[in-house]
């Protein structure tokens, strides 16, 4: 079989926003290779994940893939930075028995001709388990952000809690961001609460702040800052949510792409 | 301190054509005055106090302004305000994600350093805030939260001039920083207005509806704008001619 058709393409649902020619120098198998993580009944895990172009990590894919099974009542927290390779993925799936909780953190940024994105499935697959997923992404350039968030919620999953916000902040024209949430849902007593938004900085809010003397690299600094602080709001560990955006922040500070 | 000489000004619509607002306005603000702004619903106040701010979308044609002897309109908004100029927004803004303390330590040390003097310390900077509110009597609560956000329209005006007692600007544009106020907030946004910049060295350009702000910040001048331009000047009399008889009446004989 030729290699080629063992790489993704963008008619493949998870893929269908993402930068297929990044993946040209890749090895099929790479799509196989998945991290695995158990988190046992009652436990908890948290991680932080950033993918910012570090060592030699100049243009191609840059991408982790995580699998997490959490067990009864455990939970688990993900902050994540997408922020490198001419393709950034982090492709997450959890499935959640009884009890369990997900929370997701992320942030995607870049400019350049570059594509960074989130994409996620909750396998809701016993009642009473809730996730939470918050992603905000800054692109500049011709840069594309995308958060691509699937929620299977089946039969029995009652009283499943699956929520989703996604906004994108654009800083240039050019830039862009997609996302679709994708729900599938079998269970009819289930909550699945989900925004998407798409912006540019609030001029009335850059006015308002240049009125007061602030220069406007200073504006933009802060108005981003506000921005993706979103994403590390609902994390429980506050050493982690600094991480996390001090990481963005000295990124969005570097700004090359 | 401030001339403003011939000014003509438009608001830039959607659709690419320009919308003529200010029409050849004419007004002299010397240092040690403060001086009223009056007039109705859509006169062109606003307008004035935006485009001495320097607002993107509002396009000067004609005219000029000159601020403490420099070009102000050569200047972007932000070195304005590092000139001296601060505008009380009629309508503040809300600023989710940014603290006030945040805010206004930024803002302070940017101007600051715009005019080559020292970074105020944070420990400087907290205890020159606390004063401010004092003075304001804002709780100094309200300055950890987000700028503007959730804030009363009154506490909004309030937290206006609290900021204005922080930067300490030579020359405050003040757009109906009465409205939305209770009468006793207004006695203290006055008295504020009046500690804060009643001075020899400083300037108020003071845009208001109502006479009773204008008995606790007595003006110098008062100016009624209409359609545009400045039709009539006189002294604090005029402001009590207008509450008594209107516009129309007092303009008839302009
Ligand atoms: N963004 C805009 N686009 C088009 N027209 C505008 C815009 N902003 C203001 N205008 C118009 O400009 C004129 C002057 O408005 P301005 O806000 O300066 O009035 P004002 O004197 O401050 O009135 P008020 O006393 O109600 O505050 C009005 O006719 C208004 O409708
Ligand atoms: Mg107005």
């Amino acid at each position: 079989m030729p290699e080629a058709a063992l790489l993704p393409t963008n008619r493949d649902e998870a893929w269908r926003y993402s930068d297929i020619g990044a993946l040209q120098d890749t090895a099929p198998d790479t799509f196989e290779a998945w991290e695995d993580v158990r988190v046992a009944e009652g436990e908890t895990w948290s991680d932080l994940i950033v993918l910012d172009g570090g060592a030699d990590k100049d243009g191609g894919l840059e991408m982790r893939r995580l699998r997490i099974v959490l067990e009864k009542n455990a939970r688990a927290e993900l902050a994540a930075l997408v922020a490198g390779g001419q393709l950034g993925r982090l492709e997450v799936v959890v499935t959640l028995a009884e009890g369990a909780h997900f929370e997701l953190g992320g942030i995607t940024l870049g400019g350049g001709d570059t594509t960074r994105e989130i994409v996620t499935r909750m396998a809701h697959e016993k009642p009473g388990a809730t996730s939470n997923q918050t992603v905000r992404s800054v692109h500049w350039g011709k840069g594309t952000g995308n958060f691509l968030g699937r929620i299977d919620v089946v039969r029995d999953a009652q009283k499943t809690d699956a929520a989703q916000s996604f906004k994108g902040l654009l800083l240039e024209k050019g830039a862009s961001v997609n996302s679709v949430p994708q729900l599938e849902i079998y269970a009819d007593d289930v909550q699945c609460a989900h925004g998407a938004s798409v912006g540019q900085l609030d001029e009335s809010a850059r006015f308002y702040m240049a009125a007061r003397g602030l220069p406007p690299e200073t504006i933009r600094r802060l108005l981003v800052q506000a921005f993706i602080g979103d994403a590390t709001r609902e994390l429980a560990d506050e050493a982690t949510r600094e991480a996390l955006l001090e990481k963005a922040l000295t990124k969005l500070d570097e700004r090359g792409a | 301190m401030l001339q403003i000489d011939n000014l003509h000004a438009e608001i830039a619509s959607e659709n690419g054509g320009g919308k003529k607002i200010l029409d050849g306005l004419t007004l002299t603000v010397n240092a040690g005055e403060v001086h009223a702004i009056m007039g109705p619903n859509g006169a062109g106040k606003s307008t004035l106090a935006y485009v001495l701010g320097g607002r993107p979308g509002y396009e000067v044609t004609e005219g000029s302004v000159i601020f403490r002897g420099q070009d102000l309109l050569a200047m972007d908004p932000h070195e304005r305000a590092a000139a001296g100029l601060f505008l009380g927004f009629q309508y503040p803004v809300e600023i989710p994600g940014v603290s006030n303390i945040q805010f206004l330590r930024e803002a302070l040390n940017a101007q600051r350093r715009a005019r080559g003097e020292e970074a105020m310390t944070g420990g400087d900077f907290l205890k020159l805030a606390k004063e401010k509110a004092g003075l304001l009597k804002l709780d100094m609560e309200m300055l950890k939260r987000n700028v503007n956000v959730g804030f009363s329209g009154g506490e909004k005006k309030r937290a206006e001039m609290v900021q204005m007692g922080i930067l300490d600007p030579a020359f405050a544009v003040l757009d109906e920083t009465d409205s939305g106020l209770d009468i006793d907030a207004l006695r203290v946004v006055g008295d504020g207005i009046n500690a804060i910049m009643r001075n020899p060295e400083k300037g108020v350009l003071l845009i208001t509806h109502y006479q009773r702000l204008l008995d606790v910040v007595q003006p110098d001048r008062v100016s009624i704008l209409s359609k545009g331009r400045i039709v009539k000047t006189g002294g604090p009399e005029l402001a009590t001619d207008l509450e008594r008889e209107g516009y129309d009446a007092v303009m008839a004989d302009a």
